[in-house]
């Protein structure tokens, strides 16, 4: 009972806030409600006994990536949405109800939270849990899963995560060439 | 934010906890929640506090660019190295049971490898982007 009542309330602050995001045109309080949003969910999750997820989602939602978009931001240095005097809402808003509509027909074949006979169940998740602490010795059967049952997948993972470094260094890591090189650069190309 | 006084001493408070907190979240997540993800973010956080307090450039002395490069990588080479070491004594590619004298004591020591190699590659990341933004703003 109380679950269901804190599921309400978590939800519905989700909601107010994703419309608070949707209506407000400064940048950096839309940033922090992401914050609070990535928050509320993490605190979903806790609910639905998803612990190391929530974990995930407060650490990485509501910290890390709140603030690089603050930092992002700080370099833009426009803190204010332009809205375009042109700008027609009934497309955007058709394509939105539409595909919506079609997620949520969607959910009515996924079986209800929790169904003991839902496939996810009954394919391999019971293996995991019964064979989990004499297998491995791993109590939390998230962290056997996770790096020895899955371990070939966590390492795609930590890949995927090397390569987003990388990435960010190659595209804008480094340092810039001074402002007045450039400039010298710049007129001798005209020239 | 460097002159803000109150801003200095809570966080010259609290960088310490986070980072003890990441280290229980590093080595504990066999038994609670967490693993090398969450420990490697939390751990970031402790050093993107402390360059949000302190300026970027004190935090790039704490821990120098070069070596959170080495630090992604290292951690990349443990995870893949492991599973190699594991073929090496025998065993399939990630096979932690043949690293121990048993299949329990090999899969803890093969766990606590893998989730260190992951935390080490996320925290390095974490910074490595957090960095590269930031650093763009500088004069």
């Amino acid at each position: 009972m109380i679950d269901v009542l804190i599921n309400i309330t978590l939800l519905a602050f989700l909601a107010i806030t994703a419309v608070a995001i949707v209506r407000m045109t400064n940048l950096f309080a839309i940033i922090m409600l992401f914050g609070i949003f990535s928050f509320l969910s993490a605190g979903l999750f806790v609910v639905m006994d998803a612990v190391d997820v929530a974990f995930t989602e407060a650490a990485v939602g509501a910290g890390i990536s709140t603030v690089l978009m603050l930092a992002t931001i700080a370099l833009t240095k426009d803190q204010k949405e332009k809205h375009s005097k042109s700008h027609r809402p009934w497309l955007p808003l058709a394509t939105v109800i539409v595909t919506g509509a079609a997620l949520v027909y969607g959910t009515f074949d996924i079986p209800a939270f929790g169904d003991p006979e839902a496939p996810a169940q009954t394919h391999v998740a019971p293996h995991y849990l019964a064979r989990s602490v004499p297998e491995t010795g791993v109590p939390n059967v998230v962290t056997s899963v996770l790096a020895s049952y899955r371990g070939f997948d966590t390492l795609g993972e930590v890949v995927v995560v090397f390569t987003a470094g990388i990435a960010v260094l190659l595209l804008i890591g480094g340092r810039r060439p001074k402002a007045n090189v450039r400039k010298n650069e710049r007129e001798e190309n005209d020239a | 934010m460097t002159h803000n006084l109150i801003l200095r001493v809570v966080s010259k408070f609290l960088i310490p906890l986070i980072i003890v907190f990441a280290l229980y979240v590093q080595f504990h997540g066999d038994f609670g929640p967490g693993g090398g993800f969450q420990a490697g973010v939390i751990l970031s956080s402790a050093i993107i506090l402390y360059a949000l307090v302190f300026g970027l450039d004190a935090a790039e002395q704490v821990i120098p660019p070069t070596i959170l490069r080495i630090l992604a990588s290292l951690g990349v080479l443990l995870y893949a190295g492991v599973g190699l070491v594991t073929i090496f004594l025998g065993g399939n590619y990630l096979d932690y049971s043949v690293l121990g004298s048993t299949q329990i004591a090999g899969q803890h020591l093969g766990i606590l490898l893998v989730e260190l190699g992951v935390g080490m590659t996320v925290f390095a990341v974490m910074l490595i982007i957090f960095f590269a933004f930031a650093g763009r703003g500088r004069p």
